[in-house]
């Protein structure tokens, strides 16, 4: 019953909070811009223009928003059931192994709308069996789930490299990366999506995976709020005793759900991969899966809330990119910087705030 | 007795949304007097001195301590203005020492050395003073609940409390530990501290209050002495209508048997054997009462007969069937509900709302479902009828279950297991927190469910509870039945036995 149990209006949790956070991260980064002797102001224009000026940005802006769904679904399914799932970034990985598989076998002979469920399955298998292990020796053995996950992360990383430099790789070629696919085995653009609000797409990589990301948004809040399992997941997550006395079964849970969150990052890889890219590279990844730890506790891993935090990191990486182009006072690594402070704020210390609003609510509710 | 005022509360009034918890409170409590506090469940107690102890702010109204008003922003002011509190809920480090846990947050300075000297020089003169005898070096998680509450008051003197407010203490405790409880409540007393006592359980309140208060739906009903009112009377206050204080029942008429315990041996997460090669047979339209002192393989056997914990040896038959002893979901299947002793380590997910939590290892079940959904109309539907049955204040479904007072939360945890209309029902502790009238209302639904032919295994630390409901009562001891009485048993031949002296 301390501050941490007073209940707050939802407009407070959901809304005021996070953009006290937000607004925190921007001051704090403001004045690291202000510090190296640029404007922080303009920083700040620069970066919303780069992010959202133009059709292109906005292309941009939704393409890393898809990835960050997925890999912030997959983080919020996981830790629904109680199970805190670092290794999207490594399910991610291997999921790009899964559809490019797909896309390879299949881009010669079909049109791309045959190939992408096999596709989105595909992604899902082989990003679900990257997080089977860890799942099996957290139920089975105990072994702690955040150091079994990390640890495959690595082990993924090696393993995809491996394939691409030994075995995927086209003959004769330098670069370790896979033949690219035919129209067959790609996901077409959006241009259509952007036209119907008079944008132009350009260049920018926004593709169907957005679209099938929506789905997912849709089916992770069906499988939690209101399926039997995510009912288990959820009893499982608040009190593994209550889960025991209802009759949970702890490691088929334990199981399914990390299998679910696996499949879920693994389908974050039919966004660059066959969005995008159009063959399969080393390190597509790029960190997205650690960008879903921050968009999911961002969104109180919920799929709406996720949506919304995607696409504020996919303008901050957008925007950033942007910003580093065009004011050669900020480097790449600075906007980096500004990026971690929003991870910081945002993600970390969500709750900072909290125990000086509880203060000032109950003050106001007094009167 | 001095009649100076120690606290007084002004109009203190709380609402949570539509919840009107407290409506204009006016309260003295006279210094070095015990003042005790009844009420139904969700009269308001709890909110009323979660307000004076600084963890709620009142809408309105004014705290007064010895006169002068305070604003007790949180709980260090409330420290700080010498009120401490018990919490029902222990807040104690469980891998610390006593001493680590009485100093904790009150270290003073940087190295502890000079601290734990005069901590233990402070601790000695407390256990000299009151009786609060307690090893200091002793780890928290080794000592029994009784002792682990003397911590929680040890705690309180040691920051200097005059006021010391306990929430529903004895819940948890056997009754060799309350009288010690009550001994300690009188010395403080005596030496000059006022202490507010919140109890549903109105003998304790005759025995040991000065004066008390009755709540009724967040109003302050009345302020009276003790030694002028009865418990009829207190009760008649407390519910606004007579109660039955204890349950008529008919004969029982015992007829096949549906649960058969046999040669079960039973550790605990530790290894130590806490059911030792016990059996009993469980007859359709019996209650058989199970009565022992807290902590003698109780609990165990419960959760062995529902599937939670894997018995060493032995088996359990129910309704002529063998049954998996892992497998709670198939064993509901089979007709077993279970009340478990403890509703917020088992019974309930208190962060779901109440419907949620009303079919809580039911939830698979087909009226509950649409294929691999749940069917959430037929869910809160349900759930606003067993709201309705059993009273359950305030009535939103809706609602976090965090947010039901104690009592409440009970009667979700004891309609959704009666209401599955079972077989075979296991109870552990069902009124522990609930107030007279429902005590009534859950003590009839038991009896009903009896005469209707169910069987039923009733596990209580009450030895009233379980002398007024059983037809055969089981005595355990440290592990074994050492005997079986009928309900006619008198109190002191049923407490030698739990003491394990008589057989
Ligand atoms: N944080 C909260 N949010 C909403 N309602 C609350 C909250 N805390 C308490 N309530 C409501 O306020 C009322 C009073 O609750 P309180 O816990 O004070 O009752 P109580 O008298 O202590 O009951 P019990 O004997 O069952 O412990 C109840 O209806 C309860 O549901
Ligand atoms: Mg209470």
């Amino acid at each position: 019953m301390s501050a941490a149990s007073v209940q707050l209006p939802n407009w407070i949790t959901y809304g005021l909070m996070p953009i006290l956070n937000l607004t925190l991260a921007f001051v704090i980064s403001g004045l690291l811009i202000w510090l190296i002797g640029e404007s922080p102001i303009n920083a700040l224009v620069l970066l919303l223009r780069g992010a959202l000026g133009n059709g292109e940005g906005v292309g941009f802006t939704l393409f890393y928003a898809t990835s960050f769904i997925f890999t912030g679904l997959s983080v919020a399914v996981a830790f629904h059931a109680g199970l805190f799932n670092i290794g999207s970034e490594g399910q991610a990985y291997l999921g790009g192994l899964g559809c490019a598989l797909v896309a390879l076998a299949l881009d010669q002979y079909v049109p791309w709308y045959v190939t992408a469920p096999f596709a989105v399955v595909g992604s899902a298998i082989f990003g679900a069996a990257w997080a089977l292990i860890p799942a099996w020796l957290q139920a089975k053995r105990g072994s702690h789930i955040v150091i079994t996950t990390i640890m495959f992360n690595f082990i993924g990383a090696a393993l995809m490299v491996y394939l691409l430099v030994n075995v995927l790789i086209v003959p004769r070629m330098m670069a370790p990366e896979t033949r690219i696919f035919l129209d067959g085995g790609r996901l077409p653009r959006l241009d259509w999506l952007m036209a119907m609000f008079g944008l132009r797409l350009g260049p920018a990589p926004f593709n169907v995976s957005f679209l099938i990301a929506l789905v997912m948004c849709f089916l992770v809040w069906l499988l939690i709020w209101r399926s039997k399992l995510g009912y288990e997941m959820r009893t499982l997550g608040a009190s593994p005793s209550a889960a025991v006395y209802a009759g949970v079964r702890y490691v088929r849970t334990v199981v399914v759900s990390m299998l679910i969150s696996g499949g879920l990052a693994g389908m974050m890889a039919l966004n660059p991969v066959l969005g995008s890219a159009a063959r399969l590279q080393v390190e597509f990844v790029g960190g997205a899966g650690f960008v879903g730890i921050a968009v999911s506790l961002m969104g109180r891993n919920h799929p709406f809330g996720i949506l919304l935090a995607s696409l504020l990191f996919g303008i901050l990486y957008q925007g950033g990119n942007a910003l580093s182009f065009d004011m050669p006072g900020i480097s790449h690594e600075m906007v980096l910087v500004i990026q971690g402070l929003v991870i910081l704020f945002a993600g970390a210390l969500e709750y900072m705030f909290r125990p000086a609003l509880v203060r000032i609510y109950q003050n106001l509710a007094r009167r | 007795m001095n009649q100076d005022p120690a606290i007084e509360l002004v109009g203190i009034d709380k609402k949570f949304g539509t919840v009107h918890a407290n409506k204009d409170i006016n309260l003295t409590v006279a210094k070095g007097t015990i003042h005790g506090i009844v009420g139904e469940n969700g009269a308001g107690k709890s909110t009323l001195m979660s307000i004076i102890y600084g963890f709620y702010h009142a809408d309105r109204g004014e705290i007064r301590v010895n006169g002068k008003p305070v604003t007790v922003r949180d709980s260090q002011a409330a420290i700080e203005a010498g009120i401490g509190m018990v919490h029902q809920h222990f807040m104690l480090v469980e891998n610390f020492t006593v001493l680590e846990n009485v100093m904790l947050g009150a270290e003073g300075g940087a190295l502890l050395a000079k601290g734990i000297a005069s901590a233990r020089a402070e601790l000695k003169r407390l256990e000299d003073e009151y009786g609060l005898v307690i090893d200091p070096d002793a780890m928290i998680e080794q000592l029994p609940v009784g002792l682990q509450q003397r911590v929680e008051i040890l705690k309180a003197m040691y920051r200097g409390a005059e006021i010391l407010i306990l929430d529903e203490p004895t819940g948890v405790l056997t009754p060799a530990e309350a009288d010690h409880l009550f001994r300690i409540l009188k010395v403080l007393r005596d030496q000059g501290k006022t202490v507010i006592l919140i109890t549903h359980k109105l003998r304790e309140i005759m025995a040991i209050t000065d004066t008390v208060s009755v709540m009724r739906r967040g109003e302050m009903v009345a302020t009276l002495r003790t030694a002028e009112t009865t418990v009829e009377e207190l009760a008649e206050l407390m519910v606004g209508r007579r109660v039955l204080l204890r349950v008529q029942k008919g004969e029982a008429s015992p007829g096949d048997i549906v649960l058969s315990v046999r040669n079960l041996s039973v550790r605990d997460n530790r290894g130590v054997t806490m059911v030792d090669n016990v059996s009993f047979d469980v007859r359709a339209g019996e209650i058989v009462g199970i009565a022992g002192v807290a902590g003698n393989g109780q609990s165990e056997l419960l959760e062995a007969i529902a599937g939670i914990r894997k018995p060493t040896s032995g088996e359990i038959v129910l309704d002529g069937k063998t049954v998996d002893q892992t497998d709670p979901a198939g064993l509901r299947e089979m007709g077993l509900a279970h009340i478990p002793e403890d509703r917020h380590h088992m019974g309930l997910v208190l962060k779901f709302e109440e419907y949620e939590n009303s079919v809580l290892g039911y939830h698979r079940s087909p009226a509950y479902s649409k294929g691999p959904l749940l069917d959430l109309e037929a869910i809160r539907k349900d759930a606003t009828e067993k709201i309705e049955k059993y009273d359950i204040r305030p009535p939103n479904p809706r609602l976090k279950t965090a947010n039901f007072s104690g009592g409440n939360q009970q009667k979700i945890v004891v309609a959704r297991e009666i209401e599955r209309d079972p077989k075979m029902l296991i109870i552990g502790q069902p009124t522990r927190g609930v107030d007279i009238g429902a005590i009534e209302f859950i003590h009839r639904r038991i009896i009903e469910m009896r005469d209707a032919g169910k069987a039923i295994l009733l596990v209580s630390v009450e030895l009233d509870e379980i002398r007024s409901l059983s037809d055969r009562i089981l005595v355990m001891f440290a592990g074994h039945v050492v005997g079986e009485k009928t309900r006619d048993a008198d109190e002191q031949t049923l407490g030698l036995m739990m003491a394990g002296i008589a057989a």
